[in-house]
């Protein structure tokens, strides 16, 4: 069974190529990336269900044993992130293919968005730092065609900042791996394990705050934020969808992989964390409801509510990690959703902004609905996922008596539901200030969306929906997830060998 | 060597910092990538002193080929990335006649409350 942990990487690369051999057809291309995203996802349940009987996989590729070669590691931790992803990635392609205004119909869509997901998987799954770079680059360079598909001018602006940022981590990144493997003599996570534990306290800190910086960029914590919320909105929807809950997730996942493996429970760590958290969560939801667009609100959101995954990590109890794991999973169904909606309302209207729209609610109460439900969930209103999400967290941060991350918290989330009542006000009640062309050429009836745009999204909500009924177990996996996570010997003994 | 070397990296980060930092888009380009030769040149130091044969027959007196490989990948990624970048200023030369980074949407809102001119607009 050790053949399906290299799976989630090797099917989407090897069908990028297969794709990119079949450009022009665009049929053969969307039929290629619907059968190999579905099998993925397959081959990821199959994983998940493996790893939770008999607890970590390690694979090394090319056969060269760890610490040298290539390993690949699957936790219960990374496999329930591969199904998540591996679900979003299908359901924002099936997205993508029915709406009629997009990149779909750009030359090399599909091939990039397959890589794309290789790239996501093996972030998931890298044994050692390096890999974790590499996988990076594979995701990051594919992301940066994807963001910059049309060649706009706006989206060039906003793409530039996006790849020089990414950059700058980047080689950040080298350098950590470079001072890392000076200090230790080795770049394998479960052999650093057990090193970097005995360098002296300075050192450690340097490099664990290096590799915080590094992925703060790429999970948007505060200060490295600022280039999200200008990006994002600019590209088509399926990839901004893919984006908003992908991508900034590797981050927050490479994040709590390092400081769970190889930085675990020190005390000014944690207080940093929780400083940084609150401060995210804050400033995000601040940014949300200066906005009047409905992309741009959502952006912002996303920068929020990485504060909400960093606090529970920042608390670095059991209950804490498994909150923010809950968290993670609930976020990247609910945001993936809510920007696929954007996308709908503005595939109907042709604008994002709050002052040219209005009056959605009676012409087109599907795309309300479909709004509805994961925008409470966001704000945390019971009964949907993102309440027992927070639930989870606040009582963990409550029982760890870490008080004001949690009462900030709570206000944050206040303050979500307040934009959350912009949107909805903005968008599906009264009349807009200016009319939007499209929107008057279609007169006064119903609006309708192409299907195969509403099918994905609703099922998205549906799933959604599922988080919350499911909440019991799903939270009993996450518990366990994050009890691997603090243990660590399981992973360690895996790779290494007892 | 080792001190020439540590030199040499600390002055390719600071070159590559200013440059990045500038708001002309060729300027950043070539900041990025003389940034992206300290971090390889950083890679490289990791492996050991220099000086060293590359490999032999005999024992441990050879260089540590691992931080070589990884400078090797590391290079050919900061390649390709570079060379997009440079087609990306290109299109943004072909589109505005200009080589400068724009101000972002969140600049140009605070401009506009504060009275002042946009740039651009």
């Amino acid at each position: 069974m050790r053949v399906l942990v290299p799976l989630p990487i090797a099917l989407p690369l090897l069908a990028a190529g297969l794709s990119m051999a079949l450009h022009r057809r665009t049929q053969a291309q969307r039929a290629l990336g619907l059968v190999v995203l579905s099998v993925n996802l397959a081959a990821t349940v199959a994983l998940l269900v493996r790893v939770d009987g008999d607890g970590p996989i390690a694979v090394h590729v090319g056969g060269w044993q760890a610490p040298v070669g290539i390993t690949l590691v699957a936790d219960l931790f990374a496999a329930v992130m591969l199904v998540v992803s591996a679900a979003m990635v299908l359901a924002v392609l099936v997205y993508s293919i029915g709406s009629p205004r997009t990149a779909d119909h750009a030359l090399f869509f599909h091939p990039l968005y397959l890589i794309l997901a290789a790239g996501v998987s093996a972030s998931f799954l890298a044994g050692d730092l390096f890999n974790l770079f590499v996988a990076f680059e594979v995701m990051l360079s594919a992301s940066y065609v994807l963001i910059t598909l049309g060649g706009t001018r706006d989206q060039i602006r906003s793409g530039m900042t996006y790849v020089v940022i990414s950059l700058v981590a980047s080689t950040l990144f080298v350098t950590a791996v470079g001072l890392i493997y000076a200090a230790t003599g080795t770049v394998n996570m479960a052999d650093l394990a057990g090193k970097v534990g005995d360098l002296p306290g300075p050192v450690r800190s340097a490099l664990g705050l290096l590799l915080l910086v590094v992925f703060g960029i790429k999970a948007a914590i505060f200060p490295l934020f600022f280039w999200l919320p200008d990006s994002y909105p600019t590209a088509p929807t399926p990839v901004t969808a893919i984006f908003a809950g992908l991508l900034t997730k590797v981050g927050v996942y490479a994040i709590v992989r390092t400081q769970t493996l190889l930085f675990p429970s020190d005390e000014g760590g944690s207080v940093l964390l929780l400083v940084v958290a609150t401060a995210t969560m804050v400033v995000g939801v601040l940014g949300a409801i200066a906005q009047d667009d409905v992309k741009r609100i959502l952006s912002f959101h996303i920068v929020s509510q990485i504060g909400y995954m960093i606090m529970g990590l920042g608390l670095f109890t059991v209950a804490g990690i498994a909150g923010a794991i809950f968290y993670i999973v609930h976020h990247i169904v609910v945001k993936t959703t809510l920007f696929l909606v954007g996308g709908l309302v503005e595939n109907a209207t042709g604008t994002g902004a709050l002052r040219r729209l209005g009056g959605l609610l009676h012409r087109a109460p599907l795309i309300a609905v479909l709004f509805l439900v994961p925008a409470l969930s966001l704000a945390g209103l019971p009964p949907f996922s993102g309440f027992v999400a927070k639930l989870a967290l606040v009582q963990a941060g409550m029982d760890a008596e870490r008080y004001v991350v949690v009462g900030a918290s709570l206000v944050v989330s206040l303050l979500t539901l307040f934009s959350m009542t912009k949107i909805w006000a903005g968008v599906f009640w009264g009349t807009p200030d200016e009319e939007p062309p499209l929107l008057s050429a279609r007169g006064a009836g119903h609006l309708a969306a192409p299907r195969l745009m509403v099918a994905p999204t609703a099922a998205l909500v549906v799933i959604s929906l599922l988080v919350a009924i499911g909440a019991a177990p799903l939270y009993d996996l996450s518990r366990q997830a994050a009890d691997a996570l603090v243990e660590r010997t399981p992973y360690i003994q895996e790779v290494l060998g007892p | 060597m080792i001190a020439v070397l540590a030199l040499a990296v600390g002055f390719l980060y600071a070159m590559g910092t200013y440059l990045v930092l500038q708001r002309k888009l060729t300027q950043i380009v070539i900041g990025l990538a003389i940034m992206g030769h300290g971090a390889n040149l950083v890679l490289l130091m990791a492996g050991g002193r220099a000086g060293r044969p590359p490999f032999s027959g005999a024992g441990s007196g050879f260089a540590d080929p691992l931080p070589q490989a990884l400078a090797l990948t590391a290079i050919v990624i900061t390649f390709g990335v570079a060379a997009f970048l440079l087609a990306m200023s290109y299109r943004s030369w072909l589109l505005r006649h200009d080589d400068e980074v724009e101000d972002d949407l969140e600049d140009r809102r605070i401009a506009r409350r504060a009275g002042g001119s946009v740039e651009g607009e």
